[in-house]
This record gives C-alpha cells, sequence and structure tokens, in this order.
C-alpha cells in the first residue's frame, strides 16, 4: 500500500511518562516517527507533541486511533490544512564567507545568530522542504554542526 | 482522617468493595502486609509465586465480572507478575495490580529489587500510576479501579513506592472519578445501528460473529434474543464459549484454526459479517483476503481501535455490545422474516451434517476429545471449566458442552501456559457454589504446579484433569503435519509421578486409563472436595481437527490425517 506522510498533534496531559507512552506506542506497534516534539501548552496542564510520521492510510488510522486510546490523550489532529514549520542551527567555521552564509540564511528566512572567536551560528525557521533545502545548500561552507528542531504545525 | 499510605491501600480496597486479594509480599511492600495483617474485610490468598496471584485475580475476574485485585513486591515480584498482566490485557479482563516499588529517594540509583516497573508494564497494561506523592493516592487507586472496569477494560498497575507508604497524610476517597482525557462511549451511533439493521434486513445469508467482547458486557441474553428471532445462524470466538448454548440450534461452533466446518464455511460464504464484540485475531480470520469474502461487515466494539483494524468495515459502530444489540433488537424486532434466512441455514446444515465435529473413539485408549465430552456429562452446566494453552484447550472449546458464559476460562489472546489452575483457585474464591475444573496437559500443569500448595491450605478443592500424552502437543502435532516430524523438544516422556506430586502437597492423585477410572476418579474427586490431580494417560499422538493451517483461508481445512 502506497505510504503518505502526515503531521499529526497530539494534546496530552501534561505528566510524567506521557512522552514515553507514546513513543512506545509507535516502537511497540511497528509505526515510524520522522520527527518528534513536545512543549507544555502555556497556561495549561496540557502538552502538544507533533508528530511526522509516514504509512498507508490503514497504519495512519490506527496509529491515530491509538493515541486516542491512550488515558492521558486529550485529543489526536491529524493535519490537513496547516501552517508547518521546523527551526535549524548550522555552526560554521569563522574563515567562512560570511556575507555568503548570511545571504544564504536570508533567503530562508533566517541569520546570523551567533558569533565566536572561531565559529558563526546561524539559524532558519521555515517549512520542512525548504529547511532541508537550506541545509543542502550550506554544505559549500563546511559546515561544522547541524542541528534540527523538528516539526511544529498548527492547523489553519 | 489522618493515616499511613499503607493505610489508604487497604482503604481503598475495602471502598471498593474487595473480598479476596491474591499476592505475595515482599520488602517494598512490607508495609502494606502490615495493614491487611491488621484488618479482616478482604482475605488475603497467599499464592506460591507472582505470576499465579495475576492469573487468580483474573479467574476471579472472569468468573464473577468484578475487578480482580492482586498485590506483589517490587523487582522479582513485579516481573513475575508481567505474564499475568499482559495475560488480561490480550483478553480485556478488568484487574488491578498493586506493586511495592524502592523508596523515591531511590529509584533510578538501581536499588535492590529496583525496576522499572511502569516502564516495563505500559505495553501490557490499559494504563499504570508510579505514586510519586501520597497526597495522589486515594485519586489514583479510585482511577484505577474506574479505568479497570470501564469502557474496554484491561488491568490497571499501581506502583507504590516503599516510603509512599510509610508516610501519613489525610485520606479522603474520591466519590467520582474526573479524568477529563479518558470518556469511553458506551452509545452506539444511531444512525449506524439503524443502517446496519437496513442491512441485515436485506442480507440472504446473514451471520452473527460472536466474541469475548458479549461476555465482557454481559450481553449473552440479548444475543440469544437477537439470533433468536432473527433466526440468524450464528459462530462463536474461543472467547465467546457458552453465550449461546450448546444446545442452541442457531449455534454453528467455533470458528478459526480449530474451528469446526460448518462455522468456517459459514465465515466463507455469507454475505453480512455481524460481528459483536470481536477482534478478527489472525486465529479467526486465516487468510486475512480470504476471509469473509463476499460478505459486507458490521462491526459493534467498543474499542474504535479493533475498528478497521484487520478487516475493512462497511458499518462501523463504537458502543458496549449491550447497548447497541438492545437498539438492533428494536429496531429489527418486528420488521424481520426469519424466513428469508431458511434456505442458507439449510445450506449450513447440509454442511454440518456432511463433516460435524467428531473423533474416532477408541475401547483401547482414551481418547482426549472422549474424556471432555465425558466431563461435560457428568459435570455439565454445575461446573467452570478453566484451561491452560495447547491442544488440551481446543479439544475443551471443541466438545464440552458450555451452556452460559463465564463457564468458560481460557487465556485466549496471549495463549498463556500455567494459566489454567491458578486461574481456576481464583474463579473457585469467586463461585465457591460452582465445581471448578481445570483442564489442561502436562506440559502447562507444570507451569504453575507450586499452586497445589496454596490451594491445599486454602482449601480450594480446584480439579486438575491432566489430558497426559507426554507431549507438548500441539507443538508436536504442528511438528507431524509441517516439520517432518521432527519432534524437536517436544517429547515429555520424563515427567513427575503427577499422583505422588498431588499428595505430597496436600491434594489427592489419581492414575487414570481406562474410562471407568476417569469416572471412578472424576465422582471421587468432586466429593472429596479437596484439590486434586486426575493423570489421564490419552492417545499420544491424537491431533486437534480439522485444522486450517497457518496463513490458509478458513475453507481450506484438514478435515483429517492420516499416517
Amino acid at each position: 500500500m502506497q505510504k503518505v506522510r502526515r503531521v499529526i498533534s497530539v494534546i496530552v496531559m501534561n505528566e510524567s511518562s506521557v512522552l514515553a507512552r507514546v513513543s512506545g506506542l509507535f516502537a511497540g506497534r511497528g509505526y515510524n516517527i520522522e520527527s518528534l516534539t513536545v512543549a507544555p501548552i502555556p497556561e495549561s496542564q496540557l502538552s502538544h507533541i507533533t508528530i511526522v510520521t509516514n504509512g498507508s492510510e490503514k497504519v495512519i488510522e490506527q496509529i491515530t486511533k491509538q493515541l486516542n486510546k491512550l488515558i492521558p490523550t486529550l485529543k489526536v489532529i491529524e493535519h490537513e490544512e496547516m501552517v508547518e514549520k521546523e527551526m535549524v542551527l548550522v555552526k560554521f567555521p569563522i574563515d567562512a564567507n560570511l556575507s555568503d552564509i548570511q545571504a544564504l540564511c536570508s533567503a530562508y528566512n533566517g541569520g546570523i545568530v551567533n558569533v565566536g572567536l572561531d565559529m558563526v551560528i546561524t539559524m532558519v525557521a521555515d517549512e520542512p522542504v525548504r529547511v532541508k533545502n537550506f541545509i543542502e545548500a550550506t554544505k559549500r561552507y563546511n559546515p561544522i554542526e547541524i542541528v534540527r528542531g523538528g516539526v511544529v504545525a498548527i492547523e489553519r | 482522617m489522618q493515616m499511613s499510605g499503607a493505610q489508604m491501600v487497604c482503604e481503598a480496597l475495602i471502598i471498593e468493595g474487595v473480598q479476596t486479594v491474591f499476592g505475595y509480599p515482599g520488602g517494598a511492600i512490607m508495609n502494606i502486609y502490615d495493614e491487611i495483617y491488621k484488618q479482616d474485610s478482604f482475605e488475603h490468598i497467599l499464592n506460591r509465586h507472582e505470576q499465579a496471584s495475576v492469573h487468580a485475580a483474573d479467574g476471579y475476574a472472569r468468573a464473577t465480572g468484578k475487578v480482580g485485585v492482586a498485590m506483589v513486591t517490587s523487582g522479582p515480584g513485579f516481573t513475575n507478575a508481567i505474564t499475568g498482566l499482559a495475560t488480561a490485557y490480550m483478553d480485556s479482563i478488568p484487574m488491578v495490580v498493586i506493586s511495592g516499588q524502592v523508596p523515591l529517594s531511590l529509584i533510578g540509583t538501581d536499588g535492590f529489587q529496583e525496576v522499572d516497573a511502569v516502564g516495563i508494564s505500559r505495553p501490557c497494561t490499559k494504563h499504570n500510576y508510579l505514586v510519586s506523592d501520597l497526597a495522589d493516592l486515594p485519586r489514583i487507586m479510585k482511577e484505577a479501579f474506574h479505568i479497570a472496569k470501564t469502557g474496554r477494560a484491561g488491568p490497571v498497575l499501581v506502583d507504590i513506592p516503599k516510603d509512599i507508604t510509610a508516610e501519613f497524610g489525610n485520606f479522603i476517597y474520591p466519590k467520582d472519578v474526573n479524568i477529563p482525557t479518558y470518556k469511553p462511549k458506551y452509545k452506539g451511533n444511531e444512525r449506524q445501528i439503524k443502517k446496519a439493521s437496513e442491512a441485515i434486513k436485506k442480507a440472504k445469508k446473514p451471520l452473527l460473529y460472536i466474541g469475548g467482547g458479549v461476555v465482557l458486557s454481559n450481553a449473552s441474553e440479548l444475543v440469544r434474543e437477537l439470533a433468536d428471532f432473527g433466526q440468524i445462524p450464528t459462530v462463536e470466538t474461543l472467547m465467546a464459549r457458552g453465550v449461546m448454548g450448546a444446545k442452541n440450534p442457531l449455534l454453528l461452533g467455533m470458528l478459526g484454526m480449530h474451528g469446526n466446518y460448518a462455522s468456517n464455511m459459514a465465515m466463507s460464504e455469507t454475505d453480512l459479517v455481524i460481528s459483536l464484540g470481536a477482534r478478527f485475531d489472525d486465529r479467526v480470520t486465516g487468510k486475512l483476503s480470504e476471509f469473509a469474502k463476499y460478505a459486507d461487515v458490521i462491526h459493534v466494539d467498543i474499542d474504535p481501535a479493533n475498528i478497521g483494524k484487520l478487516v475493512n468495515v462497511d458499518y462501523p459502530i463504537v458502543g458496549d455490545i449491550t447497548l447497541v444489540v438492545e437498539k438492533l433488537i428494536e429496531q429489527l424486532k418486528d420488521d424481520i422474516n426469519p424466513d428469508n434466512y431458511k434456505s442458507w441455514r439449510e445450506v449450513l446444515n447440509r454442511y454440518d451434517n456432511l463433516h460435524p465435529q467428531s473423533y474416532n473413539d477408541s475401547d483401547e485408549v482414551i481418547k482426549p476429545q472422549w474424556a471432555i465430552e465425558r466431563i461435560g456429562e457428568l459435570v455439565g452446566e454445575d461446573a467452570i471449566i478453566t484451561s491452560d494453552v495447547g491442544q488440551h484447550q481446543m479439544w475443551a472449546a471443541q466438545h464440552y458442552p458450555f451452556d452460559r458464559p463465564r463457564q468458560w476460562i481460557n487465556s485466549g489472546g496471549l495463549g498463556t501456559m500455567g494459566f489454567g489452575f491458578p486461574a481456576a483457585l481464583g474463579a473457585k474464591k469467586g463461585c465457591p457454589d460452582k465445581i471448578v475444573i481445570n483442564i489442561t496437559g502436562d506440559g502447562s500443569i507444570l507451569m504453575n504446579v507450586q499452586e497445589l500448595v496454596t490451594a491445599s491450605e486454602y482449601k480450594i478443592p480446584v480439579i486438575n484433569i491432566i489430558l497426559n500424552n507426554h507431549f507438548l502437543g500441539m507443538v508436536r502435532q504442528w511438528q507431524t503435519f509441517f516439520y517432518d516430524k521432527r519432534y524437536s523438544e517436544t517429547d515429555l516422556s520424563y515427567q513427575p509421578n503427577f499422583k505422588a506430586l498431588a499428595e505430597s502437597c496436600g491434594g489427592i492423585g489419581y492414575d487414570v486409563t481406562t474410562k471407568e477410572e476417569f469416572d471412578e476418579a472424576l465422582k471421587d474427586a468432586i466429593e472429596k472436595d479437596i484439590v486434586c490431580f486426575i493423570n489421564v494417560a490419552v492417545d499420544r499422538f491424537e491431533n486437534v481437527l480439522p485444522m486450517v493451517p497457518s496463513g490458509g483461508a478458513l475453507y481450506n481445512m484438514l478435515l483429517d490425517h492420516k499416517e
């Protein structure tokens, strides 16, 4: 069956081991996790988990049903119409061409966020596909380290 | 009221109406056991292994419908309980297991008898708790019982660190449960029910497919009624034996890998599957693409995740079987003509006459199927039958005349050898007026044989009938059929003297080789009313038939096996 990519938001009680319940469910039932982010929802006892996964339609349906079954799960949102963003930090050596790097980052809605004695750190936050393109483009400037933040999404 | 955490646990059990707790003490749970010693509201049964405690609580729950309770200590006590939790989880049995844990300050330090209980049990419990604040304990106990028995039932673990049970605090047991994230759905969608009833009216070859959910929902009477006024042919899963009653003319039998011919053919030819509380297990469906190939499917289940998991469903209905079947009956009652399905019933009757569930009896050796039929003749409805896992389990499911729900107790989903004896202890504690018989094999019985001591000490007169073929019979059967008779590690010729073993623990033992001895032993065991082993020498190479080879289509059954 054809695999589809899906972004799923899970609203859960912000309590101990809730992340283990969610990630354990994926591991135990053989579902894929492409990325997973989690943070508390302000002024509530809830957390928002964003999971990017892939699988057949049947598998995706099972994933949402099984997530709903977890006792601390309040809501599962299978995103359709969404704004989707991902953040990435990239560290370059200081002797790289900084104006090139600055221009590259600007093209992806980012910029230089920190400069040290021997390195410079840039940040880009954009759609996951564009983040991937950005990372590809950085290769010619010999990045020292790349840290991706995982996808967050909000329904329109 | 001020009291210790340990007292709170006991108080909560008393408020929940718990009468029997099965368990085994140890370091981390001693404070609770100290409180158990001081109270006389509930009885504690000391099993001789934690696995048996959990199975006993499970058997109690299956026989009575109440929540079973077991108690174990941390570390190895808890890991021994895991098989019991997984068994109950697979069969949706309401249970609360309380485990001791090392003190909070030691958690994460690899302390003595420390193991991550909530971590290990997460995939095999409905929910679990680590109590990290005494103030949460009363609420957690209340929630544990609530979660265990509501929605799709299941086991809940409460892991309590030792210092929490020693600490004192204010005890107010909540009256109500308020879990905003847990709201099981009981009432089926009316529009879907209406559509489903229309489909039933239109069908030419409908088939009721009854699962363990009907037992759990206490809906057997209603399901019988539905089948009866529609005169709809019915098949039962392993977990639903007893729902329709063995004498019911609408019951074709059990379907699946060891289902009878008529049941499996009915599923292969039906045009409308009406699935009530069944979950399309692979042992039921065989090859999925051939399963109910010509049918639309109505699937009623309390767990939405069961619907559409394996088989595409045309009429999904999420809800409690009792409430949904009530509605279905309302919709259909005056508006269904039993004659509609007459020719379908006739076809199925012909199938049943063609290949009835049968076996070749013998005068020289006891056939295991004969033994099971004989138990049925001698005790019938009066008994609760538990079983272990293997050939004896399938023969019992095929040949025992089950007449009511909760009469048949076995580990269907997980297939746990060693389940039967402790589950029988639990069933007997829950239903002391019933004769409780564990039908077991010479392999399975040894997996919790220490319970002879428990049964003797507490005078729990469970009858264990060991269908002894000196083989790990079901695996041996597969080796015969599919592995060219290479009997790898399945010959159990070396075995204990079962009679002496039972007697050494304070029970009775019988060695049986003839039909007359079998009758005498069973009658004597019922009269003596103490725990016993009836060790029955049966035909070594008898096979469970019919059989659908693993992964095959239901209609491709091995009906006979010739050497």
